[in-house]
């Protein structure tokens, strides 16, 4: 019998290995180089065969659930889903023998622990941030921490340390640990790229010709080039902010990614100067010329949680991931303290132009007959979450993504809840807009809860001021 | 669980109930929801464990750290105490409470029902002995038979970990996969380590009853293995007791699944090749949650299992007299007002529905709006009899 493969395939880091694995293996992928701007591309060599592009992280996810019958990833996603679903439909086929790296626990020197047992004799509660929060909480366990919180991040995990989070779960070899200030506490996993496959596909399909064409294609063992150590810019040395002062210092989170522009246009407006943001070097905490202030630059995505925390005093973020923490933590501190009005885009439903539905009524009707759960996929879960369930979508699953969720209708999802500036990318792919959830700009988000140094307490209010007085001047 | 498996959950609670009142015990409960921490440190559940239990993030989780639905007993009662009695020299707590624990097959329920007593404070012989003897009370009310008590030390499994030179973290590793019950581990370092002296082998392969067996030990580790004697003591002394008891059981060192918490003697009851429940001493427990360095121990019987054991002779049928009342429509209000005078005078009484089957009642009582009101019919007998008023019926109704 003769059945339709499909392979989810990674862009990022794996991708250049990748491309070079399947051509030698003669798959055909015209369209998958880094440039691609495609997401599904079809394979010359194995007609039966088609593939897709996703996030590295997207893929053991789509394979588990069945999307996908084979995928190529790193073993660290890998893990950091069975960490959490051990039961998951999901095999490890082959060893790839490319993408080698590791993931370690790494703490920063400054906080004085270099080892597991100084970790476990430190009082309180061990913050451990990364982004892969499944495996965080399999090292805390098997580490015997005695008690720990672990906050999932969307990345610059290696920022953290030692304010932040007492320890990082991070991926990187250990000079690079060392370019962030970090020393590695335990060595966790080691990460190879690996083709895994769905187990009921794996049974069910017959992929001996594919299988036998990647290990053909495999590079020998003896022959593998060692990977030479990566050059990295020096970074600037790390500045903490000496431990009495720290109380009475307003510590604030600049976003990283596109949002940096507009975000030092707005500064620069309201007269604060930075050096080193946005930092060629990669280098995530810039200087300002704001006296008791200290920046860091992290994913907008995970600064509500950690302002909640009390981590960060201020945030420059967007309305979406407040809300999106909101609806996950409805009574956390986390609040808008000014409406930054740049970065406006539109929080919406959407689905497959070829959908016969025409508003979120004729999709709960819609779902209400067909016996497969609607798959609802987004990069915000607690929003679709909170949306699928106020509008009686009864029998759904969210997918999490990461980027680049609007290719995964119809295939690969059925909802999409998606932020869009002017709907021309949804239009190019063949979407349309059903709902409109809300409108979401940059804001500055800051905590409900009183601050106790009156120091602090000043500066802070002086920011806000000074940021207010910007905005309306725009 | 549907009726008939409910009726089975209560004859065993309420054994179990009545059996630890008698002995002095007395009920506590604890909440579903505890906060991961309390099950986490070195000593309290195995990273095994840990890895199945059902933890998340409450509404208020954002410092990330999570809460979890209970996967054990014991660990709640010692924060119980911990927190609100902490003064008493001498508790003797017990609970019937679920636990949740994943199981990856789907095939065993996931939501565990067990009765657990627990003894703190006493730390002797005779506290230990005293919880095997209440265990095996509740099994023999049950009516079970052929249980066999299989002892071990928690002591002994360590010291013998220890003298097999591996290192701290190994040791504690084989402790963990001891607990979470992979029986082979000795034996495999057994064949892994030829130069392991004879008497080690021996203890690893360590099987056997009778007070003679436990003498034998003592001899045997008292002149090789020194350091052993303190818990080859733990482990002989109950069973010298509770073979003075009239009590069997059979030591198995290299068995010995439980908790990480566990630091003395370990016991197992089993029916068959099934584990239907187990306990031992943990003394390090409550001064290991933040407490005072208080001794205890303590057992949980597995409810799901017994339930599937307990013999349907052992089902106490329900002592009260049935009657079913049929009242025309017009007489509905007086049907059910001699149902609630039925009750009061502790009958079971059912209002008919249209569909239950009068012969599964003692007796059928049919309300009318004429006279005679009532017409009871003796469903064993077969015989009618007409009354006039309530009191006329309960007459009747007193076989």
């Amino acid at each position: 019998m003769i059945n339709n493969l499909k392979i989810a395939l990674p862009k990022g880091h794996l991708l250049a290995q990748t491309s070079a694995l399947l051509k030698r293996a003669g798959w055909g992928l015209g369209g998958y180089h880094e440039q691609t701007r495609f997401y599904r591309i079809k394979s010359g060599g194995f007609p039966r065969l088609s593939a897709r592009v996703f996030h590295e992280r997207d893929i053991p996810i789509q394979v588990a659930i069945g999307n996908y019958d084979l995928g190529i990833c790193g073993l660290d996603w890998i893990e950091e889903l069975l960490a959490k679903y051990p039961s998951s439909a999901l095999l490890k086929v082959k060893n790839l023998r490319y993408g080698e790296g590791a993931l370690y626990v790494a703490a920063s020197p400054a906080e004085g622990v270099s080892t597991v047992e100084e970790v476990r004799a430190k009082p309180g509660t061990i913050r451990i941030a990364s982004e892969y929060p499944n495996l965080a909480e399999s090292f805390a366990l098997n580490l015997r921490l005695r008690r720990f919180g672990v906050f999932p991040l969307w990345g610059a995990a290696e920022v953290y340390p030692p304010e932040s989070a007492d320890l990082a779960l991070v991926s990187g070899t250990t000079e690079e640990l060392s370019l962030y200030g970090l020393v590695p506490i335990s060595r966790g996993l080691n990460v190879n790229a690996f083709l895994i496959a769905n187990r009921d596909s794996w049974k069910a399909k017959n992929m001996n010709e594919i299988m036998s064409s990647v290990e053909k294609a495999l590079i020998p063992e003896s022959v593998r080039p060692r990977p030479a150590g990566e050059k990295h810019p020096p970074m600037p040395e790390i500045q903490y902010p000496a431990e009495e002062a720290a109380k009475d210092v307003v510590r604030l989170a600049l976003p990283d990614g596109h949002q940096q522009s507009p975000t030092l246009r707005l500064l620069n407006k309201a007269g604060i100067r930075l050096d080193d943001y946005p930092s060629a070097a990669g280098n995530r905490r810039p200087t300002a010329d704001l006296p008791g202030v200290t920046i860091k630059v992290i994913r907008p995505q995970d600064m509500p949680l950690q302002v909640a925390n009390g981590n960060f005093d201020l945030a420059i973020t967007g309305r979406d991931w407040l809300r999106e923490h909101l609806y996950q933590f409805p009574s956390s501190p986390a609040k808008e303290l000014v409406d930054l009005k740049s970065g406006k885009v539109k929080i919406v439903a959407v689905v497959s132009q070829d959908l016969s539905v025409a508003d979120v009524r004729d999709l709960r009707e819609l779902n209400a007959e067909r016996a497969a759960p609607l798959r609802v996929a987004s990069e915000y879960v607690n929003i679709a979450d909170k949306y699928a369930r106020d509008n009686h979508l009864s029998l759904y699953r969210v997918i999490p993504t990461w980027g680049a969720s609007e290719a995964f209708l119809p295939e690969d999802a059925d909802l999409l809840i998606e932020n869009t500036q002017t709907g021309q990318t949804l239009a190019r792919h063949n979407l349309k807009i059903i709902d409109t959830l809300f409108e979401s700009t940059a804001c500055l988000i800051g905590s409900s809860k009183r601050i106790s140094s009156s120091i602090k307490r000043e500066s802070t209010k002086s920011i806000i001021k000074i940021l207010r007085m910007a905005v309306e001047e725009i | 669980m549907s009726p008939e498996e409910m009726a089975r959950f209560r004859l065993i609670e309420g054994t179990f109930r009545d059996c630890c009142l008698k002995w002095g015990y007395k009920e506590v409960r604890t909440p579903t929801l505890e906060y991961l921490h309390l099950f986490t440190s070195t000593g309290t559940l195995t990273p095994g464990m840990l890895g199945k239990v059902y933890s998340f993030l409450d509404w208020d989780g954002w410092s990330g750290e999570r809460v979890v639905l209970r996967p054990d007993g014991t660990i709640p009662v010692a924060r119980l105490y911990i927190d609100s009695m902490e003064g008493e020299e001498l508790a003797k707590l017990f609970y019937i409470a679920n636990v949740f624990i994943f199981e990856a097959t789907g095939k065993k329920t996931r939501e565990r029902w067990q009765c657990g007593a627990e003894l703190i404070g006493a730390g002797s012989l005779s506290a230990d002995a005293e919880l095997v003897m209440l265990a095996l009370e509740v099994l023999k009310q049950l009516k079970l038979e052929g249980i066999e008590l299989r002892l071990s030390h928690a002591g002994l499994i360590k010291a013998l970990l220890a003298k097999l030179g591996l290192s701290a973290e190994e040791q504690t590793r084989m402790f963990d996969r001891i607990l979470d019950g992979d029986t082979e581990v000795l034996a495999k370092v057994k064949l892994e380590r030829p130069e392991l002296g004879k008497t080690l082998h021996s203890l690893l392969e360590l099987k056997g009853k009778s007070a003679e067996f436990a003498k034998k030990l003592k001899a045997l580790f008292a002149q090789d293995l020194p350091e052993f004697k303190p818990y080859i003591d733990g482990c002989t002394n109950i069973a010298e007791l509770l073979e003075a008891l009239g009590c069997d059981y059979q030591i198995d060192i290299a068995s010995g699944r439980g908790f990480e918490y566990y630091t003395g003697v370990i016991f197992q009851f089993f029916k068959g090749e099934e584990k239907i429940g187990g306990g031992g001493r943990y003394d390090a427990l409550i001064p290991l949650m933040g407490g005072e360095d208080t001794p205890a121990s303590g057992f949980a019987l597995y409810l799901d299992r017994l339930m599937n054991l307990v013999k349907p002779e052992a089902l106490a049928k329900p002592s009260e007299q049935s009657i079913l009342i049929r009242a025309e429509p017009q007489a509905a209000k007086e049907g059910f007002r001699t149902a609630a005078r039925l009750h009061e005078a502790g009958y079971r009484a059912e209002f008919y529905l249209g569909v239950q089957e009068p012969a599964d009642f003692d007796w059928t009582l049919d309300i009318q709006s004429k006279p005679p009101k009532f017409i009871l019919t003796d469903q064993v007998k077969g015989q009618k009899v007409a009354a006039k008023t309530m009191n006329e019926v309960l007459k009747l109704v007193k076989r």
